[in-house]
Order: structure tokens, then sequence, then C-alpha cells
């Protein structure tokens, strides 16, 4: 390694060196150095989408369900404010990317040349770290710092921007061993006393719950598993974040299902109730507390975070644990395998819970039936789920109304199978990511649950996926609406639906066509299974354009503002217009 | 938690000396609305590679402890030290004062500058530059005074503080 190789070989040399398989990108004037490189090479595989938002979504599916960390190739200027939505968005769901940006020439940097953006300012505040490298010399140990950044401690991207003419001058590479940080040593191993005090506390609670996130699908797929042996040792019920969906079973007895804003009714009374509550790996958001001064007001609280920036945000507990949580959770089971202790007696809980189980949040036959016989969009998710759940499919979603049904009616039985932009919100995140996610699984049925607003937020990746023989499938929920603005209108905005419907909208079934795919659709309850069976039976990309009731809400729903115990069940519970303090919450 | 009364607090950053460090410290403050009262930065190592940032922010204890948590995760900080909170220290400030006048009011700059032990830095016929440093209420009260008899204009460098006592903190 004695030679001096040029700045983009190097770029690509360190890729191949860090096992990466999988490039998402975009060529532009100032990463040409890098796709010249590429073009000379036959390790890693470069896919090229139709907009860079789109290749940091597919960055993130891919990241996401595989547990690798996602690579992407932009060209600087527009190539890289185009990625800032999706590296916001890596950002607020800590997924481990790592973005390569063209730069100009660092002599001209600062002179306003042609594509030129201060990309480190821009992304400064949403990357984990980033880095504009000035010296071909140093692209190297950059990019392997980069990654290593990326994937530990709490994961998250990390943007590398770099000048064409560091990308043509030579340098001397050499593939660096184990890195190790000056500054940065993220904490993995969790403090063993708080650890015992926490295992007391679980072991002596009498309504405890476990309150779970995405911090555990993060941890690796032994950190669920580990999750199963705590719920069955402790025997507590356990709640999920959007993000955490599939570490416990959908079907598991101890599963509450999800918790907050659209979360069951029995999960957010438990956390109301509860006298102990263990949140591993969650982060206390807004969609999930509700009102803070009325959020779980008897309970002691503990909290197991690998970022201790998430300790006491919002939320003030009593005992907090920083380490990564499956080394977290595996202590815990040890010491109280240790100290003998056996589960409390919760029978007097798990009574109250099955109270308010009984409740069936989520059913929602029982509540607005649409009169003209239109197909719900919760039976519509329902089948979705039961015709494919032999298959485990990995579903993805956009934002929206048909995002929540996703997460109330359809069951996740594993970590890594749901890819969904819980922190930033993204529309138009599902399709990329989808496509990212049947690029690391080639062989796997993966499932867009997409809205038709959202899915024309970045419709022009169907040509990526006829590009590369994806078979992705996109199920649109189709109401004719910005279904959960529409809703938000009409609970705090009198119903008067200021532009959000979804009007002019393209024959989905020609627009997938036109891109090589095919297109059903499904118009009542009459066809729903056919349609579904349609999908399945075609190898290749469908399109299913599913035309749901338009005026369907998404119940239960924790109005904003509102304290757990305040749940809207169904449309029969609405309350009156929101006060502006709640108004002004989003 | 965060109704509770706002406290003043020094805190003392060690960062890599490199560019754009100091953009993420000041860039944190204003994304997350924290307060900056003052800031002062130099590279304070031998090899260069190491820089103090001293800020001087107030907000309820909740808020100064997420301000701890939020700077320790950024990549580029060695070390955050809430130096209030960890007691004894010494803050120092320094103040450039510049005061025109004659006669009595000339007389009496000097006289009040004397008994702050500023000392006159630049002068002219119907001016001077006094130096003046110490604690922030002390260069505060040296300032009020000055605007009797003639301040023209102030320059001050903000705060910088360090722990009391032989070992590093």
């Amino acid at each position: 390694m004695g030679l001096e190789i040029a700045g983009a070989e190097i770029v690509v040399q360190a890729l191949i060196d860090l096992g990466v398989e999988v490039v998402f990108g975009y060529p532009g004037g100032a990463v040409l150095p890098i796709y010249d490189a590429l073009f000379q090479q036959n390790r890693i595989r470069h896919i090229l989408v139709r907009h860079e938002q789109a290749a940091v979504h597919a960055a993130e599916g891919y990241a996401r369900s595989s547990g690798k960390v996602g690579v992407v190739l932009v060209t600087s200027g527009p190539g890289a404010t185009n990625a800032v939505t999706g590296i916001t968005d890596a950002l607020m769901d800590s997924v481990p990317l790592v973005v390569i940006t063209g730069q100009v020439p660092t002599h001209l940097i600062g002179t306003d040349a042609f594509q030129e953006c201060d990309t480190v300012g821009i992304t400064r505040h949403c990357s984990k770290h980033n880095y504009l490298v000035k010296d071909t010399a140093r692209l190297g140990p950059v990019l392997h710092e980069a990654f290593y950044i990326a994937r530990s401690g709490r994961p998250g991207p990390v943007v590398i921007d770099i000048p064409k003419d560091v990308q043509i001058f030579k340098a001397r590479y050499i593939k660096p061993g184990t890195i190790a940080h000056k500054t940065y040593k993220p904490q993995v191993k969790g403090d063993l006393a708080a650890i015992e005090a926490a295992v007391d506390m679980l072991a002596a609670a009498e309504r405890p719950i476990l309150y779970t996130g995405g911090g555990i699908i993060n941890s690796g797929p032994v950190a669920s598993q580990l999750l199963r042996e705590l719920a069955k040792a402790s025997g507590a019920p356990v709640t999920s974040t959007l993000m955490g969906l599939g570490t416990l079973p959908a079907d598991h007895p101890q599963f509450l299902g999800m918790l907050g804003m659209h979360g069951s009714y029995e999960a957010n009374m438990a956390m109301n109730r509860c006298d102990l509550m263990v949140c591993l790996g969650a982060r206390f958001d807004d969609r999930v507390t509700g009102r803070l001064d009325a959020f779980s007001p008897t309970s002691r609280k503990i909290h197991v975070d690998i970022d201790r920036s998430s300790f006491n945000k919002t939320v003030r507990v009593d005992l907090t644990i920083q380490g990564d949580v499956g080394s977290v959770l595996e202590d815990m089971l040890k010491v109280w395998r240790a100290r003998g202790h056996a589960p409390a007696d919760l029978a007097p809980w798990w009574a109250q819970i099955t109270g308010w189980r009984a409740r069936n949040s989520f059913g929602f036959e029982q509540k607005g039936v649409d009169p003209s016989g239109a197909l719900l969009p919760q039976k519509a998710i329902q089948r979705l789920y039961e015709m494919t759940k032999a298959k485990k499919p990995i579903i993805s979603t956009e934002v929206g109304q048909h995002q929540m049904w996703a997460a109330q009616h359809f069951g996740f039985h594993e970590p890594n199978k749901w890819l969904t932009s819980g922190g930033l919100g993204t529309m138009g995140y599902g399709l990329p990511a989808a496509i990212g996610a049947q690029l690391a699984f080639p062989g796997a049925l993966v499932i867009d649950i997409a809205g038709e607003a959202s899915i024309q937020m970045n419709i022009q990746e169907l040509g990526t996926a006829t590009q590369y023989r994806l078979p992705v499938k996109i199920f649109i929920i189709n109401n004719e609406y910005m279904g959960m603005v529409r809703q938000w209108q009409e609970l705090n905005h009198g119903s008067r639906y200021s532009e959000s419907y979804s009007d002019s909208l393209p024959d989905f079934v020609k627009l997938a066509e036109a891109y090589g795919w095919k297109g059903v659709v499904i118009d009542g309850p009459g066809n729903l299974d056919a349609g579904i069976q349609a999908m399945l039976d075609h190898p290749g990309p469908v399109v299913v354009d599913c035309r749901v009731s338009k005026l369907a809400n998404c119940f239960p729903m924790i109005p904003s503002g509102a304290a757990h115990t305040d749940m809207i069940l169904s449309a029969a519970d609405e309350v009156g217009p929101a006060d502006d303090d709640a108004k002004a919450l989003v | 938690m965060k109704h509770l009364p706002p406290e003043r607090h020094t805190l003392s950053i060690l960062v890599d000396n490199e560019a754009g460090v100091l953009a993420r410290i000041v860039g944190l403050f204003s994304a997350r609305g924290y307060n900056i009262e003052s800031l002062t930065v130099a590279d304070v190592s031998d090899d260069h590679l190491v820089s103090r940032i001293t800020v001087v922010t107030s907000g309820p204890p909740p808020v100064i402890e997420q301000i701890m948590a939020q700077l320790d995760r950024l990549v580029p900080v060695h070390r955050v030290l809430d130096l209030t909170a960890l007691g004894p220290h010494v803050e120092r400030e320094m103040a450039l004062v510049k005061v025109a006048g004659t006669g009595d009011k000339r007389v009496e700059a000097l006289r009040l500058a004397d008994i702050f032990r500023a000392r006159p830095v630049d002068t002219s016929t119907n001016s001077f530059v006094f130096e003046v440093s110490g604690s922030t209420d002390k260069v505060n009260q040296f300032i009020a005074l000055m605007r009797e008899v003639g301040l023209v204009e102030v320059a001050r460098t903000g705060v910088v503080a360090i722990a009391r006592g032989a070992e590093a903190a």
C-alpha cells in the first residue's frame, strides 16, 4: 500500500475495506472522480435514484432492515441540499448513515462558485457529525472514523464533504486498524449499581410496565430476544413506541400494543396508572407523553439510554442507566437470576389491564362504518396483514393516517421489519425506504403502505425499482385527502378543509404501467382480497390503488395537549374545539 | 421543569482546536434556545490541538443539566465542566474603557481608576483608555462610574474561569 492513489480511489477502496456492498446516489460535477472510480471496480453496487432525498431514504431503509451502515453519494450544491431532509430524518430516528457529498475545489470555496453551498454549515445541526476534508491524505482515516461514529453509540448520519481537487490529488491509503477516537467514546456498559437498583425496583413493583423503543432495534436482534426474556422473568406488561414495533411479537400475551397519540387505550392507561415505568431505548417523545404535567403521575421511572442527553429532557426520572440497552438488559437478567427474583404477584394489575383491553380500542368495525359501504382503511390493512404474514414481510410507510393505521393493524413479530419515519415525519419516505430494504433482502416481500398524497412526494422512484428489477409493492390507502391534515382540521379548525383535498390525482394504474409496473385497483370491500392476491401473485413491482372511505379518522387518539386518560376512542367521543394552547401544539 | 428560577452557570468546555468547532457550540445554544451571556475561546495547549471555551449561561437547573449533556455528545468535545456546580473557582474578565473629558472630570476619572486598580493604557490630552480586570460585578461597577465622568465606549473580553486548587478540574 505504499503507492499513492487518487482521492477518489481512496474513497472507493475505503468503502470496500469497510464492507460496503451498496451505495445509493446521483452523479454530478463535483463527484465525477468518485463516479469514475466506482465505474472501474465491481465490488460495490451503485443504485441510481431519481432524486437525492430518495437516495438518503433508500439508504435508511437499507440500514434499518439490515443493521448495516447505509451509504449515500451525491454531488455539491443541490445534490447536498436535496439530501438534507433525509439526513435530518436519519438523525431524528437514529439511523446509521454515511453521506458523501462532492464540493467545489478548495480554492473556489467561499466564492459562490457553480453548485457551491456550505454543506458542512447546512448539515451541522442535522447530522451526528460532519467533515470537510481538505487534504487527500486525511480521506482514509476520515472515512473509517465516520463509519465508526455513524454506527456506534446512538447511531446517526455522518456527512463527509469532499472538494473535487481532494478527489483528484494523490496520497497513500493505509487500511486503519481499530478506531479509537480521542474524544468520542460511547458508553456501552451500564453502571452495575444502577442496574441492581433497577432490578430490585422491578421485582418490588406492583404495577410495572416496560416502555420500549427503537433503541432496542438499534442495539441488534439480541436485544429484542433479551427483552422477551425480561418480560417473561418479570411478568410485566410491555408497550412500544412507533419506532420499537417488532421488538416483542404483536401477539405476545404481555404486549399492550403501541402507546401514545394513536396508541392503544390499555397501553396509555397502563402508562398512566403504573407504579414503575422502565423506559428501554425510548425518549419520552411528545407523541408518547401527551400532556407532560399529567404524564404517569404516580410512577417511579427508570430510563435506560445510550444517549445521556435523552435523560430528564422532558420527563424527570428517578434512575438513569447510560449504556447500550442490549448490554443493560443482559446485565439486568443476570442480576435478576442471581438474586433469585420470581415474578411478583401482578394478578390485580393484569386484571385492571384486562378491563382496559376489553374496550377494544383498535376495534374499528363498531365505530364509523361508512354508510356508503365503502372499504374501511383499517380493514384493508388488517386483510393485507393476514394475507401476507406468513411471508414475514418488511413494511415501510409514508406519513399520515395510513402510517398510524399500519402501526395499529399490521402485526409485527420481529425487529427490523418496520420502516417508518417517526421523529421527522417525512412524507415520501416509504417508497425509497422499501427500495433500500428490497436491495438488502432481494427475496423478501417488501410493501410500502402509502397514502395517495405521500406517495406523490417521491413517486419518481418507481423508475429506480424498475431499473434494478426490484419487486417492491406499494399499497396506497387512497382516501383522496391528506387524511391526517383533514382529521386535525376537523378536530381543531371547524372542519374547514383548507388545501387538504388531493385534487387531480393521477390514474395510479396507468402511472404504474408507464414505469413498467403492474397496477391494481381495489374499489370496495368486494374485491379487497382479490386485489391483494393479484399484488402477491405478480412477481414484479405492483402499485395497488386501494380506494377507501374518504372521511374515516384515525382513532383512538389523544388530542393535542391532552393527557393519556383523555383518549378519544371513536368519533362519537369527539370533544369540542381545542383551546388555543392545545391548538398551538403540533 | 422549565418554570424553576434560572441560575447563572459558568461552563468550561475543552474542544478540538479545529475549524467549525465554535460554530457547533454556538449553533447548539441557538438551535435549542439556550442563553449565552458571555463566551470566550482560545487555544490553550502546547501543541495547539485543544481550545478552551468558557460560556456563561443561565437557566433552571434541569436546563443547565441538559446543556451539559448536549455539549458532551458533540464529537469534538473533550470535556464539559460546570464550574459553578463544581465549587470554588476564579472568574475574571477584562474591559478596555474609553473616557473623554477635561478638568475635574478627568481628575476624577483617574482617581476612580486608581481605586479599581484600572491602568491607563492610552492617553491624550482629553481622553484615557483604562484597562480594568476582575469579576464581572467589579467591571460592571467601574463602567457605571465611568458613565458619570465621560464614558465613550467599552470593549469587554467576556468571562474566563478556572477551578481553584492544584488539580486540573
